[in-house]
């Protein structure tokens, strides 16, 4: 350890980064305001969000959030989300080696001739799935990371497409193990 | 192990009771829950919503019901009565006004890590949502401002969740909780279940040790330190006498000087030679120029707030932190630290007393001589000082006689907010843990003297004083007839400038002496208010009247408001100018006009 400050590069100059939460609570009424009220009082961004119940009998919900901010608001995220009372475990999916990232995302493009031809050629290489065909329009389904949604949409974009739905990021770790992310940043 | 197995026959004869439950009224269900939890004293205020739970107050004995007059009130005295004992605040107040007027009072808890109870009636579950007669969002409006709450949608859980707000409110940081109970879950019949082991909560189990490699770590930066400083806060209080001991012990052991919070004063006796006085704002020179120069700064229990840090940028440059807090969102959250040790006070105290205790005689300590001569030198500005006055009472003047006419007695002091405030931080002197009750994080005027009645609640023969302003006092004044009414012997020293001194001290700092709206006009004849509230009544207007008049309002047998006449426009200091280090604070003297500059400016 060295006798200077550890002070010493303000949060101002600290680069704002993008990064996935996952947290487990226990789904009583008002966990999620409680957590959403957490980031509007205190000033965060929230990209996405995602959350059901996933496990019924003991009523426990997994809140997936997108959000992004400088590597010590980030940290302050982790550290409020943990002292929530109802919830039981909050880890860092970003960066974490077994993490899982998947979006889902539903399309509605509407063209004719070519474009029509050029629409489906394109959500046959993206391996997305065409829910729902009339002689005008497609809607496609697609899951997959975040950016080849956004990938995806930016090719439809000139090809007709009208309206947009998306789930918002969901994750869970590879491998045997049970596991939500990274939580040596929750500080126990 | 006694413990552990206390705890599970508690389990078993839980069990076997859960088997054949006691079925009663939700009333009667909040009553035997606090009776359970060892509450002895409420503070409230009736109201429609609430009205089954007043009649089952009026058909027992066992608890104390305080009745204020207004919520607010109500809140600040549990806040009283909490931080003067350090057991939790226990409040009972209606729906719809009755909990928007408990808010403040309840931020206030918050921002202070003050456990409080809550309770607030509700509309019958069938009429929320329908915008009934007093119904508001309780538990939406209170949310940001609690710890957690509740809303009892079933009256077999209403006992659950009373005991388990009392574990939440009273385990790990500190804080209150609010149980809001509608009406008809209070008259309908509830199964009523004991209070269980602690360690059953679901989710809520904070972090009480620290991991002994950190610890030792932290005993090892001490060791090899130069110029080190212990920086203390309200969370040693919190923590309980036993973090308030070892603290001593391991600062008498170390030899460090020691700082305090506003919040932390009382922690260490402010009697002793290590003791630097309260840092920040309007902190000790010598303590603000030690955690600036320091290179080792152990904080236990504060939270690097801004009126302590000042300008973060410059805060304590060359020193390497420690940081020991129950709460992990504390570290790191306004300055990095070097090494953070989670846990409770008293559990990680004792585990540096004992591995300082444990250096061998071949290991290194510090040596001080040097660290003490420099501090004595910025002891000797004496930041505390001022121009003396033979014909008018200067307010730290009356500061002081209060001090030395009250020290040998049981006093407790509580304060508004403003100058009178901070004049009585550095001007009254705590020898021992919670005889301080102040308004720190929020800085709520009108905070001190409803909590004067909740220590007097708490402390019926001791002398509770409450350091006001004549601008914060005005704000819950109403409360002095609760004062008659309950036999509280409350004293309410108001330091009167006709000023509200640190709104218009900023003025003239600031906005080039424009007092805008700073001036208390049309002030009451407060000697004649309290004649009407059936109080004494006392004024003072020179500084040779002052002993005469303190000594009447100490031996007079029942409240009283104490109208100090002071100079008016005497100003705080010393003062770190917002936007500034802690090395760069005004002493006492005139005010150039020129300390703060564009920056400080937009700063609170």
């Amino acid at each position: 350890m060295s006798n200077t400050s550890v002070y010493a590069p303000s949060a101002k100059q600290e680069a704002i980064e993008s990064r996935t939460i996952a947290c487990i609570v226990d789904n009583e009424p008002g966990v999620l305001a409680r957590v959403v009220g957490l980031f509007s009082a205190r000033g965060y961004n929230i990209e996405s969000l995602t959350v059901a119940e996933t496990d019924e009998a003991k009523h426990r919900s997994r809140i997936t959030i997108v959000t992004d901010g400088t590597p010590s608001i980030l940290e302050q995220i982790v550290l409020q989300l943990a002292r929530l009372v109802p919830v039981r475990r909050v880890g860092v999916v970003t960066g974490h080696p077994q993490a899982l990232e998947r979006e889902m995302a539903l399309f509605k493009v509407v063209a004719e001739g070519e474009k029509r031809v050029e629409a489906a050629r394109l959500a046959d290489i993206f391996r997305a799935k065409v829910v729902d065909v009339s002689n005008t329009s497609f809607i496609f389904e697609l899951t997959g990371t975040r950016e080849k949604i956004d990938a995806f949409r930016e090719l439809m974009k000139p090809l007709g497409l009208t309206d947009i739905s998306r789930t918002g990021v969901l994750s869970i770790n590879r491998g045997p193990e049970e596991g939500i992310g990274d939580r040596r940043r929750t500080g126990d | 192990m006694a413990d552990a197995s206390s705890a599970l026959k508690e389990a078993e004869k839980q069990t076997t009771e859960t088997e054949t439950p006691e079925i009663m009224t939700g009333a009667e269900v909040v009553l035997r829950a606090l009776v359970d939890q060892g509450v002895d004293t409420i503070f409230g205020y009736p109201g429609g919503a609430v009205l089954p739970i007043y009649d089952a107050i009026h058909q027992q004995d066992k608890i104390r019901h305080l009745l204020m007059r207004h919520e607010q009130g109500a809140g600040h005295a549990a806040e009283g009565y909490a931080r003067s004992t350090g057991k939790p605040g226990v409040v009972l107040v209606t729906s719809g006004p009755g909990a928007t007027n408990a808010v403040t009072a309840i931020a206030d808890a918050m921002l202070d890590s003050i456990p409080l109870v809550v309770l607030t009636g509700q509309v019958p579950r069938a009429l929320i949502g329908s915008d009934a007669f007093q119904e508001c969002d309780t538990v939406g409006i209170t949310r940001a401002c609690c710890k957690h709450n509740y809303l009892v949608d079933d009256p077999d859980k209403l006992a659950h969740i009373i005991h388990e707000a009392f574990y939440v409110a009273t385990n790990g940081r500190p804080g209150p909780v609010v149980i809001d109970i509608p009406k008809d879950v209070q008259f309908a019949a509830a199964k009523y279940e004991k209070p269980g082991p602690t360690a059953e909560h679901r989710t809520y189990h904070p972090k009480v040790d620290a991991s002994p490699e950190a610890v030792a770590d932290a005993i090892r930066m001490m060791a090899s330190a130069s110029k080190p400083v212990f920086y203390t806060g309200g969370g040693v209080i919190n923590s309980g006498p036993e973090a308030v001991r070892l603290l001593r012990e391991l600062v008498r052991a170390t030899g460090f000087p020691i700082t305090s919070t506003l919040m932390g004063l009382g922690s260490y006796p402010a009697s002793d030679r290590q003791w630097l006085g309260m840092l920040g704002m309007h902190g000790s020179y010598e303590a603000n120029n030690a955690m600036h120069d320091c290179d080792l700064m152990i904080c236990v229990g504060a939270r690097f707030d801004d009126r302590v840090t000042g300008r973060l940028d410059a805060f304590s440059p060359n020193s390497r932190k420690i940081h020991i807090d129950i709460d992990p969102s504390s570290i790191n959250k306004n300055v990095k630290v070097d090494l953070a040790l989670i846990g409770d006070c008293a559990h990680v105290l004792e585990d540096m007393v004992e591995a300082w205790n444990g250096l061998g005689d071949a290991d290194a300590r510090p040596d001080l001589s040097g660290w003490y001569g420099e501090i004595d030198k910025w002891r000797a500005v004496k930041s505390f000082s001022y121009e003396k006055s033979d014909d008018a009472i200067k307010p730290q003047y009356a500061i002081e006689r209060l001090y030395q006419l009250t020290k040998d007695r049981e006093t407790y002091i509580t304060t508004e907010v403003g100058q009178h405030q901070m004049w009585a931080a550095q001007h009254f002197h705590f020898e021992e843990p919670n005889r301080w009750m102040t308004s720190g994080g929020l800085g709520t005027m009108g905070y001190g003297l409803p909590a004067a009645f909740g220590v007097q609640a708490a402390h019926p023969g001791a002398l509770v004083i409450d350091i006001a302003g004549e601008a914060s006092v005005q704000m819950t004044m109403q409360e002095m007839s609760a004062a008659v009414q309950h036999r509280m012997p409350i004293k309410i020293f108001i330091l009167n400038n006709e000023y509200m001194g640190m709104v218009r001290q900023w003025q003239q700092l600031l906005h080039g002496g424009r007092y805008s709206h700073s001036y208390s006009d049309a002030l009451p004849d407060f000697v004649k208010m309290a004649e009407a509230f059936g109080c004494l009544g006392l004024r003072a207007e020179k500084p040779d009247e002052l002993d005469d008049k303190i000594r009447a309002m100490i031996d007079y047998d029942g409240p009283v408001l104490f109208d100090c006449r002071v100079t008016k426009e005497e100003n705080c200091f010393p003062m770190i100018p917002s936007g500034k280090a802690h090395n760069e604070m005004i002493l006492p003297g005139a005010i150039r006009g020129d300390e703060i500059n564009d920056d400080g400016k937009v700063l609170v």
